[in-house]
């Protein structure tokens, strides 16, 4: 089925949270710090509030009669930095204007003394005895990290995920094989092309936003917890997002929005612009410590890591990110031991949070590289080295969580068949693999309500948000399977918390598997309920009625859904409603998951000349092993825009800061992959063995390609010879290697 | 200052401060709100319209050069003939996820077109190198192009 929402789209119809026009709105802009880490002496706003047009100016001050701090899984972000900021960027202040122009100029006209306080720039610096602290004094949990209690924070150290079993240092003591090494990954910008946009109303009903929130149930919650209203009194909407990619999970500009139209006593929309949403979130970069021991003929024993993820100033999504990181940075393979040691560390630096496949992004390729050294060392072939270590199904992937639900051999062997793995290749070539896998689905709360209306049309009331992925379609696809009837006259539209029935989320690649299932549920209701209203039709035997083409049939008589729904109500109109939801089974906790491991597996090939570095990527291949594809185009689409993003991610996009001052705030300096990119050759094989969760069997996917596709280019990268330990693999960096490589090799020629 | 332009097939006059930008008339004066804010650096496409149909970053063009001049948003292309060909090739390869790039993608691929630019799969990959998409991946937008290219110069 063609997507739902094409003809909007195309059409320029579609409206997205920067397009809305409320009665009386005005517009906000906010004064950022431009200190990484300081004092804040004074705000004086009085050349502000004097200029015509400027309705009011938001400072700490006014926030003072609540408790002004949010954050879903540590408390510890301000609305507005109070007393001290602590990442250049952090809001200082915001105007409400009647026009954009007028706000940033009244923004420009605010005075703010600073003092500054010493930075701490990096992880390294944050983790240094005596370091300063970026946050001060116990810190408080928020709401929504499913982690379990949170342990005191150590230092800069807000949160620590550790894997112990086997004994480790025994297995690398008596090792044939021990590989080492120590990877850099760097901070990237998701880049959704709409950037953090809000419309925020305050008034006697209570709090009304239109949000770019991925999750806005959640948003909803903190909302509500800060201002001091009820749930059901704050409304959160979300239309069309332009992209999310996690930038827009979890709250980002809401809060400051709500509180600047609640002094302005009107509605206020705030969009930011790209440099200002580069500094509300990124990607974690993270440094490992990597080691695999081995047998000498390709046994894989034992993998040990230490990952420290820079969370810069505010947690975020920091400790879900590095519990997730900690869970991937083994890989899929039967050890006999494993040790890691992941911590999430505070930074002086704008605050990181969600971005596809987070965790195994990070972790993938270093471990990966590192099978793939052991596989040289024992004389194996990627593929065969993974074919005989990696996890079957049904084995544990760690203790006490979902065992594998995938055929992770019959993967990799699809996805190097799709590469065209064994075809001959020249010297400059290399070729790489990749599997790995990532705890999905994240918290599994999700609710659906289905109504079908007196002319058989049905609808679809669903709280998970259209990022582009086009689940307001697959929704429409799965209630119409169970509905029999044409998916096109199903309509599921936008998110709106006081329609919209709760799912906790959109992200995590769940919302096919468990908003999807709580469709299905919902639709079975409906289905239910005709049924029942046949069988008063035709009494006797209910195995004889079905549900066929919109309308129930007993034997050659039929009646159609809008007939069935008369006989119900009496009258034409009426409608019938059928509920459907997804909880927990257990208790729904981190450790006793995932809902189900997402695949990540890339395999790539590409081409390095060793004179200038440049890496080009001539094929990829990645598989989706969705269980069911409930519309298989769509699914090819999220793996085609995962390979491109990996293909940025791993030869050349990079937040680069100095002194927690970002350096390449924009999308000059800031490198997106164009059409030109594009490699000559893509191809994604769809794997579906019914082994899901969801609908029909169905799993989710969309981030293992990126993960994967990363990993590949960094195996293919070394493949062809060059010593790979950082992202991304820019011309320099690659040249460096390379040159580095040279010499090493001309100077034990030389004592050789 | 007043500039007198054609506006989506409408002469119409405007009221615009020099220092004012294409695409903050069309979105907040005109309610146009199919070109999109990005990047604003002329990178990324999404607030690309067409004047004297050429593609032109709104965000960076000056509303006064616009004097004058003959200007097509999304608003105005999506009615005319020469949009269905490009709509039904998006939407039979799933061209398009988010919409974001979308309108200017469009657009710039019609004046593509119309110029004779677009030949083979190289002219596609070079003329769009300047309409970013971070949710495809680009190879439906390729695919979806290309067919149109070898529809229309099909004997």
């Amino acid at each position: 089925m063609a997507r739902a929402d094409a003809a909007e789209k195309l059409r320029g119809e579609a409206q997205y949270v920067g397009d809305l026009v409320v009665p009386r709105m005005l517009h906000g802009k906010v004064l950022r710090s431009p200190h990484a880490h300081a004092r804040i002496v004074s705000i004086d706003t009085s050349a502000a509030d004097a200029m015509p047009g400027v309705v009011t100016i938001l400072t700490a001050a006014d926030l003072m009669d609540i408790d002004p701090y949010y954050g879903h899984a540590i408390k510890d972000r301000p609305i507005l930095a109070i007393d001290r900021v602590r990442f250049a960027g952090e809001p200082v202040a915001a105007v409400a204007a009647t026009d954009q122009a007028t706000a940033e100029a009244a923004v420009r006209a605010i005075v703010v003394e600073y003092e500054d306080l010493p930075v701490v720039a990096t992880v390294d610096a944050a983790m240094a005895p005596d370091a300063p602290l970026v946050h001060d004094g116990p810190l408080r949990p928020g709401d929504f990290h499913g982690l379990g209690t949170l342990a005191e924070r150590e230092g800069n150290v807000c949160y620590r995920y550790t894997i112990d079993r086997g004994d480790i240092d025994a297995v690398f003591a008596t090792a044939d094989i021990v590989v080492e090494g120590d990877y850099v990954f760097p901070s990237a910008y998701q880049y959704a092309m709409e950037t953090h946009s809000v419309v925020a109303q305050v008034d006697g009903d209570g709090i009304r936003i239109w949000a770019t929130c991925q999750h806005p149930f959640l948003v909803r919650a903190e909302i509500a917890a800060l201002f001091g209203v009820p749930l059901g009194r704050v409304r959160v909407v979300v239309p069309y997002l332009g992209g999310g990619f996690g930038s827009k999970s979890y709250t980002k500009m809401e809060p400051i929005t709500v509180a600047l139209a609640r002094k302005a006593g009107r509605p206020v929309r705030i969009v930011n612009r790209v440099d200002e949403s580069m500094v509300t979130t990124r990607r974690h970069n993270m440094t490992a410590r990597v080691r695999t021991a081995a047998t000498s003929n390709g046994r894989l024993l034992a993998r040990d890591v230490q990952a420290w993820f820079d969370t810069g100033a505010y947690a975020d999504n920091g400790p879900r990110v590095t519990a997730t990181g900690g869970d991937a940075a083994p890989g899929p393979y039967r050890w006999s031991a494993v040790r890691v040691d992941a911590a999430c560390v505070y930074t002086n630096t704008a605050p990181s949070g969600s971005y596809r496949a987070f965790g195994a992004s990070h972790l993938q390729w270093a471990g990966e590289l590192q099978v793939d050294e052991v596989a040289r060392r024992a004389g194996l072939d990627p593929i065969e080295i993974r074919r005989r270590n990696l996890l079957r199904r049904g084995e544990q992937v760690r203790p006490g969580g979902k065992p594998l639900d995938a055929d992770l051999v019959g993967d990799v062997e699809k996805v190097a068949d799709a590469l065209g793995w064994s075809r001959a290749k020249d010297p400059e070539t290399g070729r790489g693999v990749s599997v790995g896998l990532l705890a999905a689905g994240a918290h599994p709360v999700s609710s659906a309500v289905v109504r079908m209306e007196a002319d058989g049309t049905a609808n679809v009331l669903v709280g998970s948000t259209e990022l582009g992925q086009g689940q307001r379609t697959a929704f429409a696809q799965i209630a119409g399977e169970v509905l029999a009837m044409p998916a096109e006259r199903i309509t599921c539209q936008g998110t709106d918390t006081q329609f919209t029935p709760y799912d906790r989320s959109t992200g995590a690649s769940r919302s096919t598997t468990l908003a999807g299932l709580a469709v299905q549920r919902a639709a079975d209701a409906v289905r239910v309920d005709l049924l029942s209203i046949a069988a008063t039709i035709w009494p006797g035997d209910p195995e004889a009625i079905d549900l066929r083409d919109g309308a129930a049939w007993c034997g050659a008589e039929s009646r159609t859904y809008p007939e069935l729904i008369a006989k119900r109500f009496g009258l034409s109109g009426g409608q019938l409603i059928g509920e459907g939801g997804v909880h927990p089974e257990g208790t729904g906790s981190y450790a006793e998951g995932p809902v189900f491991w997402e695949v990540c597996i890339g395999a790539a090939e590409v081409s390095v000349d060793r004179e200038t570095g440049v890496v080009r990527v001539t094929r990829t291949a990645t598989i989706a092993d969705v269980g069911t594809a409930i519309n298989p185009q769509l699914v090819e689409r999220q793996d085609e825009g995962a390979t491109m993003q990996g293909i940025g991610n791993a030869l050349f996009e990079e937040l680069v800061f100095s002194e927690g001052l970002l350096l390449n705030d924009n999308l000059l300096e800031y490198r997106i992959p164009s059409l030109a990119d594009l490699p000559a050759e893509s191809t994604c094989v769809i794997v579906e063995n019914a082994d899901g969760p969801g609908p029909f069997g169905a799993k989710g996917c969309g981030e293992g390609a990126f993960a994967g596709i990363i990993a590949a280019i960094a195996t293919a990268v070394a493949d062809a010879g060059v010593p790979v330990t950082e992202l991304p693999l820019t011309p320099e960096r690659v040249w460096r290697a390379i040159e580095m490589q040279d010499n090493q090799a001309r100077e034990e020629e030389g004592t050789g | 200052m007043q500039i007198a332009l054609e506006l989506n097939g409408a002469q119409t006059s405007l009221d615009v401060e020099p220092q004012e930008f294409l695409l903050d008339v069309l979105r907040d004066d005109l309610g146009l709100t199919g070109a999109k804010l990005s990047c604003e650096a002329q990178v990324c496409g999404a607030c690309t319209v067409l004047v004297d149909g050429a593609p032109v970053s709104a965000c960076s063009y000056l509303a006064a050069e616009t004097d004058g001049r003959v200007v097509t948003t999304i608003e105005g292309f999506r009615d005319t003939p020469a949009f269905e060909p490009i709509a039904a090739t998006f939407t039979r390869h799933a061209a398009l996820q988010c919409g974001f790039c979308t309108a200017g993608m469009v657009l710039t691929i019609h004046a593509l077109l119309e110029d004779g630019d677009l030949t083979d799969e190289a002219s596609i990959r070079h003329g769009l190198a300047g309409n970013l998409c971070r949710c495809t991946g680009y190879r439906a937008i390729l695919d979806a192009v290309g067919d149109l290219v070898t529809t229309r110069t099909a004997p």
